[in-house]
């Protein structure tokens, strides 16, 4: 199990890079959002991955960390704060200038 | 706690200056006054015992966990600088008024005035410190406003300019010195560091503490080499430069040599740096101020120079030179304060400053020539005023310090010629403005100026005479409790008298007298010299070398780090955390594989992750077709959702699905205005170098978390489960978490949003961008927007999906829910509304400005977590209880609830600002998507049908 998520972190956090590199601004967006999955599962998985024990007190049970969770829940919030942030700095930039480069001017 | 008072006074009364200039500027005047008046009033309780010879400590607790408290101190030194602060700052504040002309906002200089004030008595009043520093820098900070007062003027510009530059770095030396201070002694509070004189002086680092100290009292004080800021700073207000070039600003330098004399002084490296440094400055600018035709000009000089003079004294460092300096200070302040009010009145009425031009004023405004005549004999150091008293003392000094040092036979004749210039140039302002022929070619004629704005001269003028006949009946107690506290011990034997005998000292001063007159009849020649030589020695310049070469290195250290590519600096950020990953990683000599059992993998995980990673990757092989990918990565997205499910966490997917829908909606709204497709790009090497990156961060990021995951983990997650029911009243441990344990963090967060939100409002404001007219393929949009059954069925579920937000809210504390996702599910209802019925219908039944929902929550959270203080805890502690209600049962309740709703409201206000405005933006810019046909004509016309138009364009993408 901890090699699946191990490897997806891995997948989302090379594609993301990757798209974070390109020349455009939505792929870098998209790439952003990828990016920002494989934190936010990377934070949760501190926590350790521990199945069905959800951290909601009833008697005579067990929990998983509920601290890693606590944290993640307002990252993604703010990471949507943020994606939406970006995009309309896109929009911005292209109305401006014209254009969808991520430096503002046509190659 | 009268001293803290005292200070913030004048900070609150800024702006209540500012908010009176509206009413006129009678009412800006009183109310500047009645600041000052009333910061006076807050010190008055004090006075008789500080008058006694006590020191006043008071301090409040500031940052106790490093030893760090607000400590206000009274003892006689900062009793002289608060009085003569807030004394001659009333007077300034009365001149200012008939000073200032209509045109000039009076309101922002006395906010100006007012702030400056608060941080000149800070400096002289604090006890700690590093509190003493920050008032420090804010005086440097708010005489940087009032010099730039008129910031239309270039030169008002450059002025404050370089008196920030070069105080500000001053300032930055003393905080090192201050640091080396308080290592040595252990303590940043001044009592303690007076009592340890000798532990500093024969502590190693006592040479480069001095040095730093000496860095930031000598560039605040306009010492040389670093006076040439004063001249300049004459292009503010007169009345700024009466108030802060006599009693303050460039005082506040020599009220810190006077301050830590106890600590610093009695060492030849004090005695040669302090001295030197003030003997230079009194002789450079006492000859440069009488080659200066302008006459705030040379009294810029002139102040430099007695600065010196002060300086020069404590630098000789026995105690009577110490009562010399203090004594002067007070002398200087205030023939000098005079000396430029009547300046002032002088361009105020002539319309120039210029000493060839203005001449034989005595005929048209004899009483203020009479008043400028007594403080320049003052200035000039002439029997009967105060002036001469100090010099004299000065004089004295010089001759038996003389005696006792090396080469110290040159330092009587060299006061004597800086004497010498100083009656030259008192001459001159007298002679040459008041006498010597006629005015030539002034702007207008000149008269006398109101009354009341002789005032503020007039008393000044009657304490240079007064002290100047009747030292002992008059200065003598503040003279002698304010040395005593520079000494911090017994006061040497000294006499304040006019008349001590023949001796050196009067030999000297006449001396000066007689030479002054003869240098100033021989003046013309010299003008010539000095015109010959002027621009060749001027610090002025290598300060402006320095500065050009400091900008340059700086323009060429970021051109070439930052080449304006993006992808460039990514690139570089992305490598450089490769590399340090990569040695923590290889540096560690431990294996990948941690002893944590790993758990075996069942078939629906491994469809699931097989199913995340082909998407991840087939959205990163098309990007290039945009509207598939990000449908791809919705995907992605939603299975990230189902990992939380699996893992315990039914809080992140609930939370995670929410934002998915918002995300995808909000990318699919943007992407109607941004082209269709990424055009390939150019150079295949860039691809595969950003392939092998991508390569590494990903292998390096599936690697370490195979080894977090793999090791056991020892995390503070028990005490959360323990406490949560008993200390936070709720099961929902993250909940709790949210709202309660780290409720001030989720405060942050939820402003973070709030922030954000108002930020894309901004940027989306007055957005001109068209979209495309048809779609892809190029055919027109379908006719139908808003399907009747998708409308219908969108309406009908409104209450219901309120209602399922309102449940998730409610049961939050204790089961998966809380304020994020049910403000979030509640802003996906509303956002469907505008999806399917269109912006013209929902808009009619919606408030369009969800910004007070935002400034609501913020408040409602703040108010949750003010609300403890009243029950005397810290912020943001929660109460909580059980109450039965009849019907109901039983009811958990908890103040963490009001927070969380503050935390749903800016949740809900601000998702629906980015969304509705980013949809609305279509309404500036949209072409008519729809044919008209008469069928339709009833509805609401362009525009304002955009979203459904924005998510179509994506939709039938036929890519």
């Amino acid at each position: 199990m901890e090699l699946l998520i191990a490897l997806a972190i891995g997948t989302l956090t090379g594609c993301g890079v990757w798209l974070a590199l390109r020349a455009h601004t939505f792929p870098v967006v998209l790439g952003l959002t990828l990016l920002s999955y494989a934190v936010n599962l990377f934070l949760f998985a501190t926590g350790r991955l521990v199945v069905g024990r959800p951290p909601v007190i009833a008697a005579g049970a067990a929990y998983t960390d509920p601290l890693p969770q606590a944290l993640v829940l307002t990252a993604i919030v703010i990471g949507f704060a943020m994606t939406a942030f970006v995009i309309m700095l896109a929009l911005r930039a292209r109305a401006e200038l014209g254009n969808d480069h991520v430096d503002g001017k046509n190659e | 706690m009268n001293l803290p008072l005292a200070v913030l006074t004048p900070f609150l009364g800024a702006a209540l200056a500012a908010w009176l200039a509206r009413r006129g500027r009678a009412p800006a005047a009183w109310g500047a006054g009645g600041v000052a008046a009333l910061a006076l009033a807050w010190l008055a309780p004090l006075l008789p015992a500080a008058f006694a010879g006590e020191t006043a400590i008071q301090r409040l607790a500031w940052i106790p966990v490093v030893g760090l408290d607000l400590a206000f101190r009274l003892d006689g030194l900062g009793l002289l600088f608060a009085l003569m602060i807030l004394g001659i700052g009333l007077l300034v504040i009365l001149y200012a008024h008939y000073y200032l002309s209509a045109q000039d906002s009076l309101g922002r200089l006395y906010a100006y005035l007012l702030l400056f004030m608060g941080s000149m008595l800070g400096v002289v009043l604090s006890e700690n410190l590093i509190q003493l520093l920050i008032f420090w820098e804010l005086t440097s900070l708010s005489s940087f406003l009032l010099i730039a007062y008129w910031r239309k003027r270039e030169a008002a510009r450059r002025g404050a300019r370089m008196a920030l530059a070069i105080t500000g770095a001053g300032g930055l030396a003393l905080l090192g010195g201050f640091v080396l201070l308080g290592e040595i002694v252990g303590s940043y509070e001044l009592s303690v560091v007076l009592a340890s004189g000798d532990l500093i002086r024969a502590h190693p680092l006592y040479g480069a503490t001095l040095a730093l100290v000496l860095l930031g009292a000598f560039t605040k004080s306009a010492q040389f080499p670093f006076h040439f800021w004063l001249p300049h700073a004459m292009a503010a207000p007169t009345p700024v430069s009466a108030y802060l070039h006599s009693a303050t600003m460039v005082k506040a330098g020599v009220f810190l040599l006077a301050r830590l004399f106890p600590a610093l002084s009695g060492t030849p490296e004090w005695t040669f740096w302090v001295g030197g440094a003030g003997l230079a400055t009194l002789i450079v600018g006492a000859v440069i101020a009488l080659f200066k035709h302008d006459l705030k000009g040379l009294l810029a000089y002139s102040t430099i120079s007695h600065l010196g003079l002060v300086t020069a004294l404590f630098g000789i460092g026995t105690p009577l030179a110490a009562v010399a300096g203090v004594f002067h200070i007070i002398n200087h302040a205030t023939f000098k304060a005079g000396l430029f009010m009547a300046a002032g009145i002088i361009d105020h009425e002539c319309g120039t400053r210029d000493m060839r031009r203005i001449n034989g004023l005595w005929k048209y405004m004899p009483h203020t020539a009479v008043l400028a005549m007594v403080a320049a004999a003052a200035m000039a150091g002439v029997p009967l005023f105060n002036g001469f008293l100090s010099k004299e003392m000065f004089f004295a000094e010089a001759v038996t310090a003389g005696g006792q040092l090396r080469f110290g036979g040159w330092l009587p004749a060299a006061v004597t010629f800086a004497g010498v210039f100083a009656v030259a140039y008192s001459l001159r302002f007298i002679h040459d403005v008041f006498f010597n022929g006629e005015p030539i070619d002034l702007p207008k004629t000149p008269h006398e100026p109101p009354r009341w704005m002789k005032v503020p001269v007039e008393i000044l003028v009657a304490l240079c005479l007064l002290v100047g006949i009747l030292p002992a009946q008059t200065v003598e107690p503040l003279l002698a409790v304010a040395a005593g506290a520079v000494l911090q011990g017994p006061l040497p034997a000294h006499d304040l008298a006019l008349w001590h005998g023949v001796n050196p000292a009067l030999w000297m001063s006449v001396i000066a007298l007689v030479g002054g007159v003869l240098v100033y009849l021989g003046r013309r020649p010299l003008y010539a010299l000095h015109d010959h030589l002027a621009g060749r020695l001027d610090a002025r310049v290598i300060y402006e070398h320095l500065l050009e070469g400091a900008l340059g290195f700086a323009r060429r250290l970021v051109a070439a780090l930052d080449t304006g590519s993006l992808q460039r600096q990514a690139g570089v950020l992305i490598v450089a955390v490769l590399v340090l990953g990569a040695a923590g990683m290889l540096g560690a000599d431990a294996a990948l594989t941690g002893t944590r059992p790993v758990q075996s993998i069942d078939g629906v995980s491994l469809l699931a992750a097989a199913a995340l990673v082909a998407a991840t990757l087939a959205a990163t092989r098309l990007h290039r077709r945009r509207f598939t990918a990000l449908t791809i990565v919705g995907a992605v997205g939603l299975i990230v959702a189902l990992a939380f499910v699996k893992f315990s966490a039914p809080d992140l997917a609930l939370t995670q699905l929410a934002v998915e829908v918002v995300t995808i909606v909000l990318l699919l709204l943007a992407l109607y205005f941004l082209p269709q497709e990424s055009p390939a790009e150019s150079p295949k090497s860039r691809r595969w170098r950003d392939g092998a990156i991508a390569l590494l961060a990903g292998g390096g990021a599936a690697a370490i978390s195979w080894a977090v995951l793999t090791r056991p983990t020892n995390s503070i997650a028990g005490w959360f489960l323990e406490n949560s029911v008993p200390g936070g009243g709720g099961t929902n441990v993250v909940n709790v978490i949210l709202v309660d344990f780290r409720g001030f963090d989720t405060f942050g967060e939820i402003t973070v949003l709030a922030i954000a939100a108002l930020g894309i409002y901004a940027l989306l404001e007055n957005l001109r961008l068209p979209g495309p007219a048809r779609d892809g393929e190029g055919r027109p949009w379908d006719a139908d927007i808003h399907p009747l059954i998708l409308a219908t069925f969108a309406r009908l579920l409104l209450p219901l999906a309120l209602l399922v937000s309102a449940f998730i809210f409610l049961r939050g504390h204790n089961l998966p829910g809380g304020g994020f996702i049910a403000g979030l599910i509640t802003a996906i209802a509303l956002i469907m509304q505008y999806l399917a019925n269109g912006a013209a219908w929902t808009q009619a039944r919606l408030p369009a400005r969800t910004h007070p929902w935002i400034a609501a929550g913020l408040v409602v959270a703040l108010a949750t977590g003010l609300a403890s203080w009243l029950y005397g805890r810290p912020f943001l502690t929660s109460a909580f209880g059980h109450p039965t209600l009849p019907l109901l049962g039983e009811l958990p309740l908890a103040s963490a609830m009001a927070f969380d709703l503050g935390v749903y409201l800016v949740v809900v206000g601000a998702t629906l600002l980015i969304l509705i405005n980013l949809g609305l933006a279509h309404n500036a810019s949209h072409h008519d998507p729809t044919p008209k046909s008469p069928l339709r004509s009833d509805l609401p016309s362009r525009g304002e049908e955009t979203l459904g138009a924005a998510l179509r364009v994506s939709r039938e993408d036929p890519r």
